[in-house]
């Protein structure tokens, strides 16, 4: 009898590790536990077995009942991870292939280096100013200093505007800002001024229009020290690098007394990368501001000429030809 | 200025290097702009005298010659120049010179006869020279002497970029004299006798405009020989000056106008008829210049008058009626000083320049013009010969020479440098300017060559410039700390530029003059602001639109064979000349795919509607309204203005065929444009309370004429007063089956929610039937 289960079992658990597929697996398991099934058919002749024999027989009997489920049971999951498998393997994907939708565009280089200007001078305070390119002759001459004629406004070939009255001119350099700015507001004034500027003149290094930043600041003993120790702060984190060589050279402008052009040492030797000053009596006094009382300097670079030496860009013209080659560079 | 190095040292010879001395002058700012050799370098090259000459036995072209170069015998050399002859002297490169070229001279053998060396032409030695052949020395020509020092070619040209406060150093004696202050050299300064008068021939001077010519000083010289020849010294010292020699009269004047900074002029006599008048020009007076321009002369043009009529353009250029030519035996010479504010100008206004107005509009020393006068004279008289007549001058008012107080407490709050005032009046003595030291302030009077000392700052400038800028200190700036305000309603336009980078435009920067016909074409705009001296026609006036630029991008790219162009700039604009009149405008462009060429992506073309996102992208989160309108450059029925609070702020919408057609774009592509003002304000968030029920969505789909706007439902919705509704929007249009033709059904769906409870279904439906009878308003019916 006690055999008899053992070869039932054991013939169930063949039947069960034999078998691949879900549906088939449930038929093997009524052909053994269930109603009719094999093991189901032991328990029933429990009945007819002497009292004595009932107790181990049934005990035999659930053992082999329960040897088959559990069996059955690891069977079941190790089929279901098998389909699971088969289906992630059929739905892998070319993980190669590229991204998809939109790409994004980019700043002009020429904005990029604005910013970056721009950063570094608000983080020590200094704020952005803007105004108008159509200028009259008071904000771009007169109030600094450059009478009529003057042979200083030969530095700087003018495009002149048609307009009723007074002669207007496209501005020929930022500063027209920095008055209009002392015109509204006493120092302290610590102020940067970015935009486009226009000059008759245009090859390789020279575009009709460019772009400067001019910087301000006019407060009670702001002295030439301090304009150097600005430039040289900014130009050596502009540049990044601390042992970067800065030199003052005297020069003139007619808004500046004492002036300087400031070079730094690269490569191939000195190089101009702007000019700065203190700013003139005269243009403090043209524009209402007590200049006993206060001191101010005053800087301008070029942020085309800054944007080449940035990123090593060798000819002026591609910034104004907007070829998506170039500019696509910069993203 | 370009000068020689040389001339430069026989005035004053610190104990500097060529370079040494090219970064003094450059870090006083005197800027060095060129510093090259007067020569090419070159060795063992010898003055030599050809002693014989004889045919090449096996040549035609060759001869063979003895040639005397000093010590030792004759040397033989075969040469090949066609000017070949005995008793020249010329240039001989000897065995072992290394010639321009790295070209090295070595004993060689020429069609079997021994050459021990080279005689040599100008070109071969890289010295201008026009004869063709070798170099002919002049027959004193020492035999033997190295060449470099014959010709004194161990020179180099210095090029100085002046600025214009600095006119004193535009001559030798200027420079010299900087030098001398800046290195504490003594100088050797050229002495300068007045010239005895050996003929009483005089003109008359009358100084009509004492303001503008307040002092002249002129000479006569009687029996000049013209056509003696200009000394060698004095054309090389020209020639290495970039003066070319023209006679010997007009190099003279040339000659001191470098050396001593004095333009001067030279009048042919026997032309000038009667005395000379410093005068404003007439109405109607013309003259003709020396450069042959004739000129109708205005009233504010100074002139050198004589009897009859203008003989010069006063300070800028001579008459060439008057001038010295061949032939002119009495020469009549100008020494004069002419203020600046009348010269200044007008060469430019005539459209050329000269040495002389360059000088006199920037200011020459008026203290100086009779000691030139009298230079130029000897000179004349040394090597031209002739009788000079006695100097007459007339002076009126001459420049002031305000004295000027330094404050020594001024100099260190303005360099932020304390000097000690003994040093400040140490180095304003060594720049020659007369000082004198009263407590704190020291007083300076300029000298008659600056024109550039009129205030406190000038005079530390100059302190400054002696001192050294680099010697002023560097150390970190203080201030006081105050932070830049942060208004939560404003953003900055990096702002703007950065959503339209991150929505794939790509920033462009175009010119702001552009071709007037893009005005016309892209903002009908018949009257733009024009320049009056445009570098080019087609960069003439002031655009009011950033389209055309865009377009003009566009184009760029199509014709480099791009697919997909995106594009965007932010510029002013120019509606007129005020300053309000100047707006800065955002305006992009988006030509080709909807998205980058890619797999499994749609290959739709970009239109209206993807850009109209990108405009509602940079207004977010105001909305605007899209009105139907006309504009010039856009497809009228697919385009639209941009509304906000009831303000046009710009369009946006799809280009005009007519222009992709003009243009040759092949497909339109679609622009907008808007005030970057009004894009700047932003609304500061304030947070509403989430409602913690559940929210309950409606979907409706109504058929409509196809006519009807999406914008009049939303309107019509919108008059729907519940508190319930949070949102309607459009989800889906459709047209086709189960739509009647002419109709379109749009799909909305209705979100609602209340704040204090679940909804019921009933006030759902109730909410839903009012949208619906607002809709059926509009003629729209629920869809079947």
């Amino acid at each position: 009898m006690v055999a008899n289960v053992q070869a039932i079992l054991e013939e169930g658990l063949a039947a069960l590790a034999a078998t691949n597929d879900p549906v088939e697996l449930e038929n093997t398991k009524a052909r053994y536990v269930g109603k009719e099934g094999a093991i189901s058919a032991l328990l029933k002749q429990l009945g007819t077995l002497p009292p004595e024999e009932k107790k181990s027989f049934g005990a035999t009997v659930n053992q082999a009942k329960q040897a088959f489920e559990a069996a059955l049971n690891t069977r079941r999951e190790a089929l279901a991870a098998e389909k699971l498998a088969k289906q992630l393997a059929a739905e892998a994907l070319d993980i190669t292939l590229p991204g998809r939708g939109r790409s994004a565009g980019g700043l002009h280089p020429v904005t990029l280096v604005q910013q970056r200007i721009e950063n570094l001078f608000r983080s020590i305070g200094f704020d952005v100013a803007d105004g108008p390119e159509i200028e009259n002759d008071f904000h771009n001459f007169a109030a600094l200093n450059i009478p009529k004629d003057h042979p200083a406004r030969a530095m700087q070939d003018t495009f002149y505007v048609e307009g009723a009255g007074e002669p207007l001119v496209l501005r020929t350099h930022t500063s027209p800002i920095q008055v209009r700015y002392m015109l509204d507001n006493q120092p302290p004034i610590k102020i940067i001024a970015p935009g486009r500027v226009y000059r008759v003149d245009s090859d390789a290094t020279h575009s009709p229009m460019f772009h400067q930043m001019e910087g301000l600041w006019v407060d009670e003993g702001v002295s030439f020290a301090d304009l150097k120790s600005v430039i040289v702060d900014f130009l050596r984190n502009f540049f990044e690098r601390d042992d970067l060589q800065v030199r003052f050279r005297p020069s003139f402008f007619p808004f500046t007394e004492p002036s300087a052009e400031i070079d730094v040492l690269g490569a191939r030797g000195w190089l101009e990368v702007g000019g700065c000053g203190m700013v003139h009596p005269n243009v403090l006094k043209n524009v209402g501001i007590d200049a006993e009382q206060y001191t101010g300097f005053a800087f301008g670079i070029g942020l085309d000429r800054f944007a080449m030496l940035y990123y090593g860009v060798n000819d002026l013209r591609l910034f104004f030809d907007n070829d998506l080659s170039f500019l696509g560079q910069f993203k | 200025m370009k000068f020689s190095e040389q001339w430069l040292r026989s005035w004053v010879n610190p104990a500097l290097s060529s370079d040494e001395l090219a970064h003094l002058l450059t870090m006083a700012g005197l800027e060095v702009e060129e510093n090259e050799a007067a020569a090419p370098a070159f060795s063992n090259v010898f003055v030599a005298e050809v002693l014989s000459v004889s045919k090449h036995p096996d040549a035609d072209r060759l001869n063979v010659c003895s040639v005397n170069v000093g010590e030792a015998g004759p040397l033989q050399i075969v040469c090949g120049a066609p000017n070949v002859s005995v008793g020249i002297r010329i240039p001989c490169a000897r065995i072992g010179a290394v010639l321009p070229g790295d070209f090295k001279i070595k004993q060689a053998k020429v069609r079997g006869i021994e050459s021990s060396g080279m005689l040599c032409s100008g070109k071969e030695l890289g010295l201008p020279d026009d004869v063709d052949g070798l170099m002919i020395l002049p027959a004193d020509a020492p035999v033997g002497t190295p060449i470099r020092d014959y010709l004194n070619l161990d020179d180099r040209l210095l090029t100085l970029k002046l600025t214009p406060n600095r006119t004193d150093c535009l001559s030798i004696k200027g420079i010299a004299r900087e030098v001398a202050a800046l290195t504490g050299t003594a100088q050797t300064v050229v002495e300068i006798a007045a010239v005895a008068p050996q003929v009483d021939d005089v003109r008359s001077i009358t100084l009509a405009a004492g303001d503008a010519c307040p002092r002249y000083a002129g000479r006569v010289i009687k029996g000049v020989n013209q056509a003696a020849p200009t000394p060698d010294w004095m054309k090389q010292r020209l020639a290495r000056s970039g003066t070319r020699s023209i006679s010997a009269i007009v190099d003279i004047t040339n000659y001191v106008l470098l050396e001593q900074g004095q333009p001067m002029h030279a009048f042919d006599l026997a032309k000038l008829q009667g005395g000379i008048t410093v005068r404003f020009a007439h109405a109607g007076e013309t003259i003709t210049l020396l450069n042959d321009k004739e000129l109708k002369l205005e009233a504010d043009m100074l002139v050198i008058a004589d009897e009859a009529r203008p003989v010069a353009l006063a300070g800028i250029m001579g008459g060439g009626e008057t001038g010295v030519e061949a032939g002119a035996q009495d020469v009549f010479l100008e020494s004069a000083f002419f203020a600046p504010a009348v010269i200044a100008g007008k060469a430019r206004r005539l459209g050329f320049s000269s040495d002389s107005s360059h000088r006199f509009e920037r200011g020459v020393d008026f203290g100086s013009c009779r000691n030139a006068l009298e230079r130029a004279t000897q000179l004349v008289l040394d090597i031209c010969g002739g009788q000079a007549g006695p100097v007459q001058e007339s002076v009126a008012e001459l420049p002031a020479r305000a004295p000027v107080a330094l404050r020594v407490s001024r100099v260190a709050r303005v360099l932020g440098l304390a000097l000690p005032a003994d040093e400040i009046v140490a180095i304003l003595r060594r720049l020659g300017l007369a000082t004198a030291l009263a407590g704190d302030v020291i007083t300076v009077t300029p000298p008659s060559y600056r024109f550039d000392i009129e205030i406190e700052e000038d005079l530390i400038e100059e302190v400054a410039r002696v001192y050294g800028y680099d010697n002023v200190p560097v150390s970190a700036s203080v201030a006081k700390l105050a932070m830049l305000a942060q208004p939560g309603n404003l953003r900055g336009k990096a702002a703007l530029k950065n959503i339209l980078a991150a929505r794939d435009y790509q920033e462009a920067i175009n010119y702001a003059f552009v071709e007037e016909k893009w005005e016309a074409d892209f903002a009908g705009n018949t009257a733009p602001v024009k320049l009056i001296n445009p570098i080019a026609s087609q960069m003439s006036v002031m655009r009011s639109t950033l389209f055309g630029g865009l377009i003009n991008g566009l184009k760029h790219n199509i014709n480099r064979r791009h697919e997909r162009v995106r594009l965007f700039e932010v510029a002013r604009v120019f509606h007129g000349v005020a300053a309000d009149a100047q707006p800065e405008k955002i305006a992009g462009l988006a030509w080709g795919g909807r998205e980058p060429e890619q797999w499994a992506a749609g290959k739709d073309k970009v239109d209206f509607f993807d850009v109209k996102a990108d405009v509602e992208a940079l207004l977010a989160p105001r909305r605007a309204e899209f009105r139907r309108a006309s504009h010039v450059a856009l497809h009228p029925g697919r385009s639209a203005e941009v509304v906000v609070d009831g303000l046009v702020i710009g369009v946006v919408g799809e280009l005009h065929p007519q222009w992709s057609q003009a243009y040759e774009l092949g497909s339109a592509p679609v622009l907008f444009e808007l005030d970057v003002a009004a894009l700047l304000a932003v609304h500061k968030h304030e947070a509403r309370a989430v409602s913690k029920f559940q929210p309950v969505r409606r979907d409706l789909a109504l058929v409509v004429d196809e006519h009807v706007a999406v914008a009049e439902l939303l309107a019509a919705f919108a008059k729907v007063k519940s508190p319930l509704i949070t949102g309607i929007e459009l989800f889906d249009v459709y047209r086709g089956k189960g739509v009647e033709e002419g109709k379109k059904s749009l799909a909305f769906k209705v979100l609602m929610q209340d704040t204090q409870k679940t909804l019921t279904d009933e006030e759902v439906e109730s909410v839903v039937a009012e949208i619906i009878r607002r809709g059926e308003g509009c003629g729209a019916t629920l869809r079947a």
